[in-house]
């Protein structure tokens, strides 16, 4: 297949600019971030970074989405192996019913949600608590990851399987030495697929929590937004130290995000 | 151990996920449900007040430009997504360039930024001394600069724009994905019998491409319908005279500032109905596919 110079040179030039339009507003927030905070003052400043780790708590809301995220990623990944290991090589009775069920919590919207979770839990007293930020996110998480795991389950080979159970090996056995250990790949797609969709979750903190100690990193950078004394190369530098975990990761493993949030592509 | 064999020791395993599951998401949306039956303030005893919440939905103003505005963002965050996805798919994939897997990468990060991100980004590129207009000014566009969230002519399309920005990597990234499956000949086949750009789009690339668009679309309808944190931080309040509003906002809006929680749960089950019916689809479609 070939195609004349003119359009391989159009394409280029359409490429050039999309990728400019895709990058812009990236570069843009990190080079206002290192701006002087006084307007008309040149010179690098990556000391913005620090004053807003300091003066604007950014240190304390990274703190405690790091707690929150390793939480529900930690949570979501084991129950979802457990679960779809059992959906995806046993049969049960209901398990096929018990499965959908779940399956069904992949598309229940959050927003949906939200307003009953904040009353059950301020019934229960569970608000402003980390349990709060963490629990729902669980549940939502391992509806997609018991879809995720089975799916690996069901097509890793049987007769690997099949070589330990005359090993003598049990079903609990089979599952950590045999099928996980080769699993790997298919977890740790779950694993940054979770840890992205926490790290960047917004409305559940912003209901969920009132107590400044709590807030996440995107709620606190709401809020450091909202102060009038904010100026915009400060809300730069957070907003670079909000974004850049889950940026750096997806550099690094870039395969695995794409590959889990096409495939695994109704949640959202 | 071939799947089918029956063992009960299964339930052991999927219960803990499943209680979970129950208790902080599938109970919630039950009782969203009921909620959406009464009217009230979350505070004292609320009144039965049946279906009126959800007749409301489509008799009441405020509501009916919030599912508007929705309405308008699917064309930014789905149609217009998809329609430059499949342009440079295409092109892309023609031309056989150098630096794909830089591209990929590239038009794929919006995708990952957390939504607060994007939305304090673009809200500075956007301000009325922001580059947006100090670009436009500086080629002598004077006319063209606005206070673009500020205004209710432009907020919402600046917002879907924003929405545009970052819907565009999953489409591209999704049919780059579905035109490696089309098999090289049905291009060659095409070419032999001199087919131009267009035609060869028309009648291989854009048939082959039909289950990867109804997911595309699918996939951004919904997150068009659940968007929240976009407009809430880049519109605060429902952005000039509520040009903003979507049901996502109204929600948060009616069960923790003006105290109509049953209006907002029975915004959140229609909410849920539409992804439902939605997903449906797209499950349907890419069931077929594999």
């Amino acid at each position: 297949m070939t195609v004349s110079r003119w359009e391989r040179a159009g394409t280029y030039l359409v490429l050039l600019l999309f990728a400019g339009y895709a990058l812009y507003p990236v570069l843009w927030i990190l080079f206002t971030a290192l701006r002087s905070d006084t307007a008309g003052q040149g010179g690098w400043h990556p000391e913005n970074f620090l004053t807003a780790w300091t003066q604007g708590r950014f240190g304390d809301y990274l703190g405690t989405s790091l707690i929150v995220a390793v939480a529900v990623v930690a949570l979501s990944t084991l129950l979802s192996v457990l679960a779809g290991y059992a959906f995806g090589t046993m049969r049960f009775r209901g398990s096929g019913a018990l499965f959908y069920l779940l399956l069904l919590g992949v598309t229940i919207p959050s927003q949906a949600v939200v307003v009953p979770l904040y009353f059950d839990l301020r019934d229960v007293g569970l608000l402003d608590t980390y349990a709060a930020l963490v629990l729902p996110q669980v549940a939502q998480s391992v509806a997609f990851g018991v879809f995720w795991m089975r799916a690996y389950f069901r097509s890793s080979s049987a007769s690997v399987v099949e070589a330990a159970r005359l090993d003598g090996a049990g079903h609990w056995q089979i599952l950590w030495r045999v099928l996980l250990p080769m699993g790997r790949p298919a977890v740790l797609t779950l694993v940054v697929l979770v840890f992205m969709w926490t790290w960047n979750e917004f409305l559940l903190a912003l209901v969920m929590v009132t107590d400044e100690g709590l807030r996440t990193a995107p709620l606190g950078l709401r809020f450091f937004q909202g102060r009038a004394t904010t100026s915009v190369p400060l809300l730069a530098a957070g907003s670079v130290l909000v974004a850049l975990p889950v940026v750096v990761l997806y550099l690094f493993l870039q395969r695995h995000f794409i590959r889990g949030m096409l495939d695994g592509a109704v949640k959202g | 151990m071939p799947a089918g064999e029956p063992r009960r020791v299964g339930y052991l395993y999927v219960v803990p996920a499943l209680a979970v599951y129950g208790a902080f998401l599938l109970f919630p949306l039950l009782h969203s449900a009921w909620i959406s039956l009464f009217e009230w303030d979350g505070l004292t005893l609320g009144t039965w007040a049946g279906l009126d919440n959800y007749l409301t939905l489509f008799a009441e103003d405020g509501l009916r430009s919030a599912f508007g505005h929705a309405l308008v963002l699917i064309l930014f965050f789905a149609v217009l997504p998809v329609i430059l996805g499949l342009v440079l798919a295409s092109a892309l994939h023609r031309s056989r360039v150098r630096g794909l897997a830089f591209f990929r990468t590239v038009v794929f990060l919006p995708q990952v930024v957390a939504m607060v991100v994007v939305a304090v980004a673009w809200q500075q590129i956007l301000a009325p001394d922001g580059p947006l207009n100090a670009a436009l000014r500086a080629v002598g566009l004077d006319a063209l600069a606005h206070n673009w969230l500020g205004e209710e002519s432009t907020a919402l399309i600046a917002v879907g724009l924003v929405g545009t920005w970052v819907q565009t990597g999953l489409t591209v990234v999704l049919f780059l994905a579905g035109i490696g499956r089309i098999s090289g000949e049905l291009y060659e086949a095409a070419r032999l019998d001199g087919a131009g750009v267009f035609r060869e789009f028309r009648s291989v690339t854009l048939p082959a491409l039909r289950p990867d668009i109804a997911v595309a679309l699918t996939l951004t309808v919904i997150a068009s319908l659940r968007t929240f944190d976009l407009v809430y931080v880049m519109t605060p309040l429902g952005g000039p005279g509520e040009s903003t509003t979507v049901p996502a906002y109204e929600i948060y809006y009616r069960a923790f500032q003006a105290g109509q929680v049953g209006s907002a749960a029975a915004i959140g089950v229609t909410l849920t109905a539409l992804v439902f019916a939605l997903s449906a689809v797209v499950l349907r479609v890419a069931g077929g596919r594999r």
